[in-house]
């Protein structure tokens, strides 16, 4: 007879279970990507995903830790990786972003659940800084041409634009970020599988949305704006990325307070920074700010918020 | 205004379908009788009667040995066997007085009562002290200490817990539907303790049979109203159970007649209804017999003191072997090892399951995927609790409110890392608890 301490029913979910669905909900990004930039994203995705899988099944039986390898997170982060590179990325790069995103952002602070900053994207800013010409170089229809938002860094007209081409993602870009319908389809999976809730994309992208207004210089201009969400990483960023379990506060305001912090830093590094594109960097020095957040925003316990009238 | 309930809880399995439309059965036990002297919170009870002794159905065997005690009877006839510890189902040797049943029932006489509405306040005080009355929700804490408070007139509230959020319970339900007006009785005779107080029994929403009844039973009645609240875990947690009714908040320094409110189990008011109206003390309880593993799951109307096999026996014993025996609910429950415990004052149920969600799955690392934080009814962070319970952090874990917690077991139910979140903070809990007993 088994006995245990109460409770003695769990709920089926399970990490694993949860990896798989978002999984499911990376898919439509994902085949879209390989659909508008060729078989070539396919093999980046692939090349990534195997790294990734590989590197942590590597390093956990020559440390002779628990392989965790089938609670699909090292997937995840293989193909959040992949789709946040150009579809031009050289097969060794996408090794070496692979094997730094498992390795040493997550392996070597102490594997699932204790890595401070998202995998993926400290890979994808590692790669970024080490060879910036390889990660921008982008490619659509055999034409390379920069991103809507390298365009407006430029100082291209607006009028280059076409807002329907952004929505649907028929632009150049990383992978997986092209596409603003393939990933609100995904983060709609997301949510109602109860994997994330609107706390951080919401406060992410509406307070994106308001600082881009006020310091953007375009004002209102929906041009301006779709390129701005449409045109590179943010609704990726703000679904999949800012939404990591592991790298974001685990307090309901917490989480609130992080989106908002996301979107001024993200506003702060597009329209003043030097590069085109801020997601990546706001949301990994969000990710370090997580713990400070949390301390701020504990919520307080039931019955010591003093008598309601 | 919208359905009463409380921020976070859960929506497990139910199982309430295997038991609920099945009548209660009265069972007679056959062996030897069972009564622990600790089947409440506060001080044992002390035994009164000695090895040999003969003894009848309602006849006291041990006396309340302090305010905070209540007194224990006979259920069977026959003659005491020896005392001696026995097992409970907290797995704890506790001592406890041996009753040999002689099949006979034979019944002390019970005294003819005047009718309540003539009694004074402490004269329906006394009764229920005298009958044993403890909280038959499954923490036993003495019924007249609760009726009791400093400040009876700042009482508003008196709330019957119908809530049975517990998942396969069905007594509560059982006895609603059988016997609503003995139930709204019980709650009439709290009442008159209460000048200011109104009545309340507080029914999850997934029992509108039972809400129709006690409406029922309510015609004309001004000072008594039925609650209907959302269908959660932990709904019928007590702290949840206020703040649903009243709004207000109750914390662990806090008793709820701090906020005017008084709380009761179902089968508790009952319990009032038998021993000031009949004069009856407590003897018996309604006990959920159910779970996969059993034949015929139903509800049964249990002696104190009845082996839990003899209940199984009853139900048609086991129609698969189990894997899991639990005492009481599944959320809160006691796992036990061996059958051979008696069925006490607290025992609401025996779930009997083929499966064992806690073993299926080994525990892995926190992702901080905060649904822990999400459902804890007292809003704590389960995962840093149950991390500085591991790590002996007492000072962390009181500073982040640890002892706040209702134990509810929300937050290990919905892990999907599987961790056993509320057993480390309940254990680190009960320890900072015996430091504070200690002086330390």
């Amino acid at each position: 007879m088994n006995v245990s301490s109460s409770p003695h029913i769990r709920h089926k979910d399970t990490t694993g279970s949860m990896m798989m669905i978002v999984l499911l909900a990376l898919l439509p990004a994902t085949l879209f990507g390989i659909y508008n930039f060729g078989l070539r994203a396919a093999l980046v995705i692939a090349v990534t995903v195997a790294t990734c899988v590989g590197t942590e099944y590597i390093y956990e039986r020559c440390m002779k830790l628990p392989i965790t390898v089938k609670d699909y997170s090292a997937a995840v982060t293989g193909i959040l990786l992949a789709l946040n590179l150009p579809s031009t990325a050289p097969v060794w790069m996408c090794i070496l972003g692979g094997i730094f995103a498992i390795l040493v952002v997550k392996m070597l602070f102490g594997g699932v659940g204790q890595n401070v900053m998202n995998p993926a994207l400290g890979a994808r800013c590692f790669l970024l800084i080490s060879f910036t010409a390889r990660m921008t170089n982008f490619t659509y229809d055999g034409i390379s041409g920069p991103t809507p938002l390298a365009l407006l860094k430029e100082g291209g007209s607006l009028l280059d634009l076409n807002t329907f081409d952004m929505v649907v993602g028929r632009i150049p870009g990383t992978i997986g970020e092209t596409s603003l319908i393939a990933i609100v389809i995904g983060a709609m999976i997301l949510i109602l599988f109860g994997i994330i809730d609107l706390r951080i994309p919401a406060s992410y992208i509406i307070s994106f949305v308001v600082f881009l207004i006020l310091f953007g210089g375009h004002g209102l201009d929906g041009t301006f704006l779709t390129a701005h969400l449409a045109g590179g990483g943010l609704m990726l960023g703000a679904f999949f990325m800012a939404t990591d379990y592991v790298t974001s506060p685990i307090t309901p305001t917490g989480k609130i307070l992080f989106g908002i912090f996301l979107g001024v830093m993200t506003v702060v590094f597009r329209i003043f920074g030097a590069s085109a594109e801020g997601v990546s960097y706001a949301i990994i020095l969000g990710n370090l700010l997580v713990p400070l957040i949390e301390r701020v925003t504990l919520p307080k316990s039931f019955g010591k918020g003093g008598e309601k009238k | 205004m919208g359905v009463l309930t409380f921020k976070g809880g859960i929506h497990p399995y139910d199982g309430k379908d295997l038991s609920k439309d099945k009548p209660i059965k009265a069972v007679l036990p056959k062996g030897e009788l069972v009564y622990p002297l600790s089947q409440h919170i506060g001080a044992p009870a002390s035994p009164i009667v000695k090895k040999g002794d003969r003894v009848l159905v309602g006849q006291k065997i041990a006396e309340a040995s302090g305010f905070v005690s209540a007194p224990i009877y006979a259920t069977v006839s026959g003659t005491v066997k020896t005392i001696e510890p026995r097992r409970v189902v907290t797995g704890d040797a506790v001592n406890a007085i041996i009753v040999e049943n002689d099949n006979l029932y034979e019944e002390v006489e019970y005294p003819k009562l005047k009718p309540y509405k003539e009694m004074t306040k402490e004269e329906i005080r006394e009764l229920i002290k005298e009958a044993g009355i403890v909280g038959m929700g499954g923490a036993g804490f003495p019924t007249h200490v609760k009726l009791s408070p400093k400040e009876p007139e700042k009482i508003d509230h008196v709330i019957v817990n119908c809530a049975e959020c517990e998942p396969y319970l069905t007594s509560d339900y059982r006895r609603m539907i059988e016997e609503p007006e003995k139930l709204v009785e019980g709650l009439k005779i709290a009442l008159r303790l209460f000048d200011n107080a109104k009545g309340v029994l507080a029914v999850e929403d997934n029992k509108p049979d039972c809400i129709e009844k006690l409406r029922g039973c309510l015609a004309g009645e001004s000072n008594i109203e039925v609650c209907s609240l959302k269908t959660k875990y932990p709904q019928g947690a007590e702290r949840s159970l206020i703040y649903a009714v009243t709004n207000r908040e109750v914390n662990s320094k806090m008793l709820p007649a701090d906020v005017g409110c008084i709380v009761n189990n179902v089968d508790t008011v009952v319990a009032i209804y038998h021993a000031v109206v009949e004069g009856k003390p407590l003897m018996e309880r309604i006990v959920t017999v159910t779970g996969d593993a059993i034949e015929d799951p139903r509800n049964f109307i249990v002696k104190v003191g009845t082996n839990y096999r003899e209940l199984v026996d009853e139900a048609g014993g086991f129609k698969k072997k189990p894997v899991k025996i639990i005492s009481g609910g599944p959320m809160m429950g006691f796992g036990i090892f061996d059958l051979d415990v008696p069925a006490t004052k607290t025992s609401s149920a025996l779930l009997c399951l083929t499966e064992d969600d806690v073993a299926k799955w080994e525990p892995t690392a926190c992702i901080h995927c905060a649904r822990c934080v999400d459902v804890c009814p007292a809003r704590l962070v389960p995962a840093y609790l149950s991390d500085y319970a591991e790590h002996y952090d007492k000072e962390k874990f009181q500073k982040y409110d640890g002892m706040e917690c209702c134990e509810c077991g929300c937050c290990s139910f919905i892990c999907p890392a599987k961790r056993s979140l509320a057993q480390s903070i309940k254990s680190m809990r009960k320890m900072i608890l015996a430091d504070r007993r200690k002086g330390v």
